[in-house]
């Protein structure tokens, strides 16, 4: 009797076995197909970047402003330096507050109230949205001073930078084990030479990559800079007027029925991509090779 | 590591032998310079906060003023007569996000799961680097991109397609209604779902790579299969994790600007709930309209959407952090 009943229920066993195991491998296809989803729009991506931006790169590009529409030649010169102008001085701005906030929550705050708030607030401002700095820096200087200008493209992307640069250094920081900290104290070391020469010191490829990221995510962005900086179709140093830059140019052009205008739209796609890409990738190596 | 401090010590020590007072005397004060130093940049970070709700604030005061609550039902905007509602572009924000949900959840989830189990483990970095490169891109590549060259394919392979088999399906049909070019709240809603699958599955592979050896083990031991140990293991104990990443990228979503104004269409209407019409998003209307608003109530009313969506974006992505931090506690419990 009882040998009958385990004969039967190792048989009902052998179907539902093969149904979990159908399961499994159903699944497991379809996570491979979410794996090719995710790579097969980034190839995609890319290649339409390369193949429609090369079409539209030329020396012109690099050294003639952007011209009129339906115009022949010109370049986005302008566009590309007043874009450096503004990455550079953004992040030169944003990195230091971000550096210091960043050491405070690592060195300092690590279980204060003060830190606990600023690390919550910083990870939402790390993804708020840029539109809103945008939207904060034309309320506070744009529409004061009645005129768009360098200057406050300039903040704009700062704000973005600290959050970012006070992630990266607070975690980089957090890296670096306690006995170094103890081996410099116990030299009598005070806490700020400790700091700067010992676990900043070591942690400093890994702020690096954060910076670089930082400058990464400025370089591309778009809102912040649409209410601030606005454009100049013209070539233009001066921070207190409106300043040319990439992404807001691209915006403008891409949008136009112009086809000149579309061409060098992808060129500068090209560029910004290329770019960004580029600084992505030397911040991993960069970090890779140091930690 | 020695050498640094090596180095530290001789350099204080050329002014004057290590343990004479003026030296301990100039640590102590520069450790008051440098901790106050530090603690203002932290405030400063925390400052930009309120400056930024106080900015908005004050900015949308006179369109609060004027519109009160009501703003956020009223679905008429009109620059020329002065009324201005923010439905519209409420719901162009909210119903773009939730298509892109829907699509990058399950793919994220699949990603995660090849990352964490089934990948070989020399494919697992240049595989991980390749889906946090797509967060990389610019949206505004996304943008261009999604309109020039996927919005014209998504409408022939995909639109048309959908509209011929569903659209006589009454209810159904209805939300597939419209002119199939590609533009409009469908499309945003798919390069959204792009745009934010690098960020959930980011977060989803990072949680369940700190589901202990031992549970997975376990369940393997007893013969689960890999999918069963994801779902019935992996999943729960990873569960805050998980959804702290979907708000995450919902908070990323709701505040994307430049790709979603490429393919929206930007145009003002909520006569149907058709997924193909042109429509308009907080971020759209304000990449397209604010440089050219009027100072008053026009701009006003703009800043006030400007702060409805920080105020959203805030609290979903307050929720994802404390979500995290959840896990991130019972963790330190456990261990």
């Amino acid at each position: 009797m009882s040998a009958i009943e385990l004969n039967r229920s190792v048989v009902d066993r052998v179907p539902m076995h093969r149904r979990r195991k159908l399961v499994n491998v159903f699944a497991l296809a379809l996570s491979l197909a979410a794996m090719g989803f995710g790579l097969f729009w980034l190839i995609w991506i890319l290649l339409e970047t390369v193949r429609l931006g090369i079409g539209g790169l030329s020396v012109a590009t690099f050294i003639e402003s952007t011209p009129p529409p339906n115009a022949d030649g010109g370049g986005l010169a302008n566009a590309i330096v007043g874009s450096l102008i503004m990455v550079l001085l953004g992040t030169g701005v944003g990195t230091p507050i971000g550096i210091l906030a960043g050491i405070y929550l690592a060195e300092y705050g690590r279980n204060t109230l003060l830190g606990h708030v600023t690390r919550f607030i910083n990870d939402i401002l790390l993804s708020a949205p840029s539109i809103v700095i945008g939207l904060f820096v034309y309320a506070l200087i744009v529409a004061r001073s009645r005129s768009f200008s360098g200057f406050s493209g300039v903040l704009a992307l700062a704000l973005i930078v600290i959050p970012v640069v006070v992630r990266t250094t607070e975690n980089m920081l957090q890296l670096i084990p306690n006995s170094f900290r103890e081996a410099a104290f116990a030299l009598g070391a005070p806490k700020w030479i400790v700091i700067r020469s010992v676990t900043l010191r070591a942690a400093i490829a890994g702020v690096v990559t954060g910076v670089l990221l930082a400058l990464a995510r400025v370089a591309g962005e778009t809102a912040p800079l649409l209410f601030t900086a606005l454009s100049n179709q013209f070539f233009s140093l001066d921070l207190r007027a409106p300043m040319a830059n990439l992404p807001v140019t691209i915006f403008k052009f891409a949008m136009s029925p112009f086809a000149n205008w579309q061409h060098l739209a992808w060129a500068g796609v090209f560029i910004i991509t290329l770019g960004v890409l580029a600084l992505n990738i030397a911040a991993r190596v960069l970090f890779r090779n140091k930690v | 590591m020695t050498a640094t401090i090596a180095t530290t010590t001789t350099s204080s020590g050329t002014m004057s032998s290590p343990l004479e007072a003026p030296r301990r005397l100039s640590g102590s004060v520069g450790d008051l310079i440098f901790a106050g130093v530090v603690r203002l940049a932290a405030v400063v970070t925390l400052a930009l906060l309120v400056a930024i709700i106080a900015a908005l604030v004050a900015g949308a005061w006179p369109s609060i003023k004027h519109f009160g609550l009501p703003f956020l039902w009223t679905a008429e905007w009109d620059p020329v007569q002065q009324k201005f509602g923010g439905l519209i572009m409420i719901y162009g924000t909210l119903m773009t996000s939730l298509i892109a949900l829907i699509i990058a959840v399950p793919v994220s989830f699949g990603i995660a799961l090849f990352l964490t189990e089934l990948s070989p483990r020399w494919l697992k970095r240049p595989l991980g680097t390749a889906i946090e490169l797509l967060a990389a891109v610019p949206s505004i590549v996304y943008g261009m991109w999604g309109l020039l060259v996927f919005a014209p394919i998504l409408a022939e392979y995909v639109q048309t397609p959908l509209q011929t088999t569903f659209g006589n399906v009454p209810g159904l049909g209805m939300l597939f209604s419209g002119p199939p070019v590609g533009i409009g709240i469908f499309s945003a809603g798919i390069i959204l779902a792009i745009m934010i699958i690098p960020f959930i599955a980011a977060v989803m592979r990072d949680v369940f790579e700190v589901t202990p050896a031992m549970l997975k083990e376990s369940a393997y031991g007893v013969g689960a299969t890999t999918w069963e140990v994801v779902w019935r293991v992996v999943l729960p104990y990873t569960k805050t994790g998980v959804i702290g990443g979907i708000m995450l990228g919902l908070g990323r979503a709701l505040g994307e600007t430049m790709a979603v104004t490429f393919v929206i269409g930007n145009f003002n209407q909520l006569n149907t709930l058709s997924l193909f019409e042109a429509a308009n998003s907080i971020t759209s209307a304000l990449a397209n309209e604010f440089a050219e608003a009027t100072p008053g109530l026009h701009e006003a009313s703009l800043i006030y959407l400007g702060l409805l969506l920080f105020f959203i974006t805030f609290v979903v992505l307050a929720f994802s952090k404390i979500l995290l931090l959840r896990l991130q506690r019972n963790e330190g419990k456990r261990t």
